[in-house]
Order: C-alpha cells, then structure tokens, then sequence
C-alpha cells in the first residue's frame, strides 16, 4: 500500500489530515485494508460508529464490483482510493484502469420477490446507492473508471 | 473469520466470527455446504460474533437458504444478529427471507 497524505493547516486548528491516497492491489484479500483505510478517514472526519460502518460497506462493496467488473478478476490491477474529509461530508473516489463500468447494465435488485427469484447480483451497487448521499460513475474510456461516492455526516 | 459447527438434535449450529466479505465468504458458503452433504437441512446461524457482512456475506446466505429449503422443511434461521448488519440485511431486503432470533437457544428452539 502506498499512502500519501497532504495535511492542511487550519485557521487556529492543529494540523489536520484532510485529503489522503492510498494505492491497493485489486484482489479480495486487501477488502479489510480499503475498509479500514476509509473507515480511518471517516472516524477522523468526526462521523459515528453508524456512519464509519456505512462508509466501510460502500468502499467494500464498490471495491468488490470494480474487482469483479472493471478487471473481471483479481491481481490484473490497482484500486486507488482518495478520501477528503470536509467539515460536514466525506468524499471516496476510487480510481481503477479496468474495462469501462456502466452502472447502467446492472438491473435494480426486485427486493420484494421470493427466495428462488431473488437475484444474486446488482445487490452491490445498489447498497451502494442506499448508503451514501452521492454516486457518481464515470468511464474515462482506455484511462478506467472513476467513482466518487460522498457521505454527509448526520445532522449536516 | 472464524466458523465452528455443532451438531444438535434437531439442527446444525454454525457460530460465524469476525468478518464475512468477498475474501471469506466462500469459507461460509463451504461451511452451509459440509452441513447440506451431512443429510442435515436445518440450520442456526449464531452471527453474535459477527462484526461485518458485505453482500457477499448476504448472498452466502440466500443460497444457503435456497439450498436448505429443497429439502422436507429445511431453514436456516439467524440468531443474535448484531444492529449494524441487521440494518443491511434489511436495506437489501432480505429480513423477510430468514426468520430472526433475538438469541441462540431461541432459535434452536424453534425446530
């Protein structure tokens, strides 16, 4: 994991770490290392234990899916995941250079139907719509994908 | 993660621990599995140690229900779930899929 953090000095505040980067290789066995370096960015963000969890699926989950989706399978490329920590939201963009994503090809799970038609796919993305406040998916053609998911903290 | 099995009477117990994501949840899957290949179709899910499920997790689950169902009144049923991941079990919309109980005796209990 390569980290790089830019650490910003606020008016009459000690040195906060705003914005950080880490680099991780994109395979399953690194899911608990992309949570808890968001869930770090969360918690020093000031968010609860309720919102540092929500945080840590929707990382997980979008990790997941660019692993599945992006690259097809693991170890064939990184996962760069950027967190900036504002006064009332937390913004997660991962960047990966896999095939072109589009969020539209994955149909709504039907929540309502029953346990042999219940469908085991979708279910990633759309937690990860339930979750957070913003979703943004963007394909930059050959460059990869870039997501960016934002998180306001409660009461902001 | 961490699974352990126990057999009882009239039902499996399978104690999940730790952390269930796309990484280990085939270790779950597996463990339904062993207990589906012993003849045994009920089972309790003991989640009291569980401290994070991924969808991966959640998906484990309906397949093991899908599975265990077949069979002449076969169920999981989930005991002791934890807040955080009841709450996301219910966003996905599966609480109405698994009958869910405040603690283990109460589920074994039930069958």
């Amino acid at each position: 994991m390569i980290e790089a953090a830019s650490c910003l000095q606020g008016l009459g505040r000690p040195l906060a770490i705003q914005m950080r980067t880490a680099i991780f290789q994109a395979s399953y066995k690194y899911l608990e290392d992309m949570r808890q370096f968001a869930a770090q960015a969360a918690k020093d963000a000031g968010m609860d234990d309720a919102e540092v969890y929500v945080v840590k699926l929707a990382v997980d989950e979008a990790c997941t899916n660019i692993i599945e989706h992006a690259y097809g399978v693991e170890n064939e490329g990184e996962i760069e995941c950027t967190c900036d920590a504002e006064d009332d939201r937390l913004t997660v963009i991962l960047r990966d250079h896999g095939k072109p994503f589009d969020p539209s090809s994955v149909t709504e799970p039907d929540l309502s139907s029953g346990l042999e038609k219940r469908p085991l796919g979708g279910l990633g993305v759309y937690l990860m719509r339930q979750l957070m406040d913003e979703v943004r998916f963007e394909s930059r053609g050959e460059a990869g994908n870039l997501l960016t998911m934002v998180k306001h903290k409660r009461g902001k | 993660m961490e699974i352990t099995t126990q057999r009882y009477k009239h039902c499996d117990l399978i104690g999940v621990k730790g952390r269930v994501d796309s990484y280990t949840a085939p270790q779950l899957n597996e463990a339904i599995e062993a207990v589906n290949k012993a003849g045994r179709y009920k089972i309790v899910l003991d989640l009291s140690g569980l401290e994070y499920m991924s969808s991966a997790g959640f998906r484990a689950l309906l397949v093991g229900q899908r599975n265990c169902r077949r069979y002449n009144r076969g169920e999981i049923v989930l005991a002791a779930v934890p807040k955080r991941i009841y709450e996301a079990i219910e966003l996905t919309g599966f609480t109405p899929l698994f009958k869910i109980f405040d603690n283990v005796t109460a589920a074994v209990g039930s069958f």
